[in-house]
């Protein structure tokens, strides 16, 4: 059964989380210097799967091989032991303490420490890969770039010569990723195995020799990347279309009500977040955006709500009956003193779009606390709306005053969702809507984009379910890395023209580098 | 001459005042490093200080004649110690296990010990006929110095080094002993991880939990012998709730004052030493209470100045009175 070449593999491993399971009987096999690519879409499983490696997750049935032996992975020591060593998303590094410290953590070893030892021993591993790490560098000193080179440091410290990297590229600078890149190809040639968990198409055509799909916790298929191309690998990831039939009228008198032109967002660690983005949002029609998460969806709302630091580019709102209004540079309540009406279903609806410990009375007075007199609220009116929308909507809650908290994610998300509604917005806004909730409430939320749209709002619409967006939008606007990358009809576009764009960065241009 | 003795009289003073506040400090520090903030010191010192003294005394009662003075020490340190660890027991199991907000359970951890350590101390009291009485011999093995009569003569040199109290010189170790474990040592560094980062100290391998209740329990046993000195030294011998009051509270605000390091206890502790006696040494037309107010007044000072300056190394551990819950989806 184990191939002998094999440094690890994996044999029909499945997870659950709940009733939700994150892996379903993934059989995979990592070879000895070879960079493996494990491609998926948000939410496919890659990062459980590996996480199962590292012993941060125990599976709940399979088996695990190294080296043609089978072994228990319950904790990131065992890992270790069996020279697998992963580099998280979210460094795990102590900011206070310098690299050779955090190298040094947790090891076992005599009670004193020797540091001159350590730092020698991390000088060598620095010369070998041509790192640039300074032992007694603190960590807080450190740009994201070099705490990425020490948690590898770390890792290969331990005696790692598995290593797996989470979406490594993520917060790096073109620059900063080609070194990385580098630096794989180098430990490559060195014999080790490395898994590069990514959703970035171009960044597997650079660097890794296989890839592995997983879409929805299964394992589609594998391939050498020599001799695949960019489609096949798209068609892979998002798979078949599934017919969802959601009404869709056809949108009555559009007019543009919200211009945005050139706008660019860079991060506060410096990395381009938009870059360039030009596209109209008309009244009276769902704009869905697609694109990989993390492609600039969340900064798109954020600077059209007012939220995000904008570098340049202008967004032009035109009222029904008003003049046009620059809104670059307006903060959200400037916004709404204007006389905007803009409503915004936040990804996060529990930290950004409600307070938990509140009932949906309280919740629904965030949005009115400026009225009432004196230094009293008034509470009579946004209870009356809390009860509207409790029968409504069907919020399923014993009391409207009962913190929403405790609510299900579908009864959450439609007391956000109602609440945002209820303002009459012009332009509403949400983002990954129907994320985590069941059939029914996500058609309920269909209904109520649906019914906005009819009534001339110009709804912003992020997905992440490609079929959703082609049903339910009027037109598709694709992001890849801060890019647009096209903006089409939905109900002309197919599935894999649109899964193409989200990931294929503008060819011509990757060939030019 | 004179001024040069009356600041000599003052600085021994003020590190025979000082020497329960740091041992009760050196406990907290040790418990905070682990990401714990155990409010309760002025409880455990009370503990401390009852039991302390209850085992010098029963011990002495017990061995009649043959009472042996440093036994007596040994007996009272482990009574006071077991106490203050008994307190921190219940404190670890509260927010550790249970998760429990720390800030509420130090508070009535300060409150219940308080309670407890008045009901031992009046408790023996009236139960041994109005006063609890040791024997001469052991009140000198508390209050007396351990080093020649020879050392203790050289004039200032001898006063100021040689003639203080046993715990003055034990508590200068133990604050080096614990420098040094905690800068230089693999358990030390482990210590400091889970403090600051305890998701990143569960990655490497670090047992969370047992370093949690190791730091706050044997915290919590040396805190508590900071009471017992007071009463065995400051208070000689006898039960003084009044006295004691308030001890915790300052070694709370020198933990932040002297920036989580033991070394800086040391001098820390004098300072706030002198600062307690001040209104004796240096009496001007205020009240007294303006002058006990003083060493909080410095320690906003240093709260102000740090965090103006944003010195990483200078700010509390970072996961500082949060519980840690391994990340699960």
């Amino acid at each position: 059964m184990e191939n002998k070449e094999a440094a690890v593999s994996l044999r029909n491993i499945s997870k659950s989380f709940g009733s939700i399971a994150a892996n379903k009987n993934v059989s995979l096999d990592i070879n000895r210097g070879e960079i493996l690519s494990l491609l998926g879409e948000n939410g496919s499983g890659k990062t459980t799967l590996m996480n199962m490696l590292a012993g941060i997750y125990y599976p709940d049935s399979g088996q695990i091989f190294v080296d043609g032996r089978e072994v228990r992975i319950a904790s990131p020591r065992d890992a270790y032991d069996c020279g697998i060593g992963m580099i998280h998303q979210h460094f795990k590094l102590v900011d206070v303490l310098t690299a050779a410290e955090n190298v040094v953590l947790g090891l076992e070893g005599p009670l004193m420490l020797d540091m001159p030892k350590a730092s020698a021993k991390i000088r060598e591993i620095c010369d070998r890969y041509d790192f640039s790490v300074h032992p007694d560098k603190k960590v807080y000193d450190m740009s994201v770039s070099e705490k990425q080179t020490l948690e590898i440091i770390k890792v290969l410290y331990r005696g790692a010569d598995i290593l797996i990297l989470d979406e490594p590229t993520a917060v790096l600078t073109p620059q900063e990723t080609n070194r990385l890149f580098n630096v794989l190809r180098q430990m490559k040639a060195d014999g080790k195995s490395i898994v590069i968990i990514t959703h970035k198409l171009h960044e597997v055509m650079a660097i890794a020799d296989r890839v592995a799909v997983l879409r929805k916790g299964e394992y589609i298929g594998e391939m050498m990347v020599s001799e695949t191309n960019p489609q096949e690998m798209t068609n892979m990831m998002v798979g078949h279309t599934v017919s969802l039939n959601i009404e869709r009228p056809e949108p009555v008198d559009p007019q543009p009500r919200l211009t945005v032109s050139g706008l660019t967002v860079v991060s506060d660690e410096g990395v381009l977040k938009l870059d360039n983005v030009s596209f109209t949002a008309m009244g009276g029609e769902i704009l869905g955006i697609a694109g990989i998460s993390g492609s600039g969806q969340k900064e798109l709302l954020e600077s059209i709500a007012g939220l995000c630091p904008i570098k340049e580019g202008s967004i032009i709102f035109t009222p029904k009956d008003k003049p046009a209004r620059e809104l670059v540079g307006l903060t959200p309540t400037k916004i709404k003193d204007a006389g905007i009406a803009m409503a915004f279903v936040p990804e996060d609806r529990l930290g950004m779009g409600l307070v938990g410990g509140m009932g949906m009375t309280g919740n629904m007075m965030l949005r009115s606390w400026r009225l009432g007199k004196g230094v009293f609220v008034e509470r009579k009116k946004p209870d009356e709306l809390a009860r509207k929308l409790k029968d409504e909507l069907g919020v399923v809650t014993p009391d409207v005053d009962y913190p929403v908290r405790r609510l299900s994610g579908g009864n959450v998300q439609k007391v956000l969702v109602g609440r945002e509604i209820a303002t009459v917005p012009s332009v509403l806004m949400t983002a990954y809507a129907v994320r985590g909730l069941d059939i029914n409430t996500s058609y309920t939320i269909y209904n109520l984009m649906t019914e906005q749209k009819q009534k001339g709002t110009a709804v912003i619409f992020v997905g992440e379910d490609l079929d959703v967006l082609l049903e339910l939008c009027d037109r598709i606007l694709v992001l890849c890395d801060g890019k647009v990358t096209g903006i089409v009809k939905a109900g002309e576009a197919t599935k894999e023209e649109v899964g193409l764009m989200m990931t294929h960065i503008d060819s011509g241009k990757e060939a030019a580098e | 001459m004179s001024i040069l003795n009356s600041i000599l009289a003052l600085v021994i003073a003020a590190i025979l005042n000082g020497t329960p506040l740091l041992f009760g400090t050196m406990g907290e520090i040790l418990t905070e490093k682990s990401g714990n903030m155990n409010l309760g010191v002025e409880g455990m010192m009370y503990m401390g200080g009852a039991v302390g003294l209850a085992g010098a005394f029963y011990y002495g009662k017990a061995a009649g004649e043959s009472a042996f003075g440093p036994a007596a020490v040994i007996i009272a340190i482990l009574c006071a110690f077991i106490a203050g660890a008994f307190g921190a027991l219940i404190f670890s199991f509260i927010t550790i296990s249970l998760r429990a907000n720390q800030n509420v359970t130090g508070l009535a951890l300060a409150i219940f010990g308080t309670g407890a350590g008045q009901f031992i101390g009046e408790f023996m009291r009236t139960k041994e006929g109005g006063f609890v009485a040791v024997s001469n011999e052991m009140k000198a093995a508390f209050q007396g110095s351990p080093f020649p009569k020879f050392l203790q003569d050289i004039p200032y040199v001898g006063q100021l080094l040689f003639q203080q109290n046993i715990f003055v010189y034990l508590g200068i170790i133990l604050a080096l002993a614990m420098a040094f474990f905690i800068s230089r040592t693999r358990f030390g560094l482990n210590l400091r991880s889970v403090g600051e980062s305890p998701a990143t100290a569960d990655a490497a391998g670090i047992n969370i939990t047992r370093y949690k209740y190791l730091a706050t329990i044997i915290g919590g046993g040396i805190s508590a012998i900071g009471g017992m000195v007071y009463i065995m030294t400051i208070a000689g011998c006898v039960w003084n709730h009044e006295g004691l009051s308030g001890e915790g509270w300052l070694a709370v605000a020198l933990v932040i004052f002297c920036l989580w390091k033991p070394q800086n206890a040391l001098w820390g502790s004098a300072l706030f030493g002198a600062l307690m006696i001040l209104y004796l040494r240096l009496p001007l037309a205020i009240p007294n209470e303006i002058y006990k107010i003083l060493p909080y007044f410095v320690t906003v000072i240093v709260l102000v100045v740090t965090s103006l300056r944003k010195k990483r190394e200078n700010q509390p551990p970072a996961s500082l009175g949060l519980a840690y819950f391994r990340e699960d989806r």
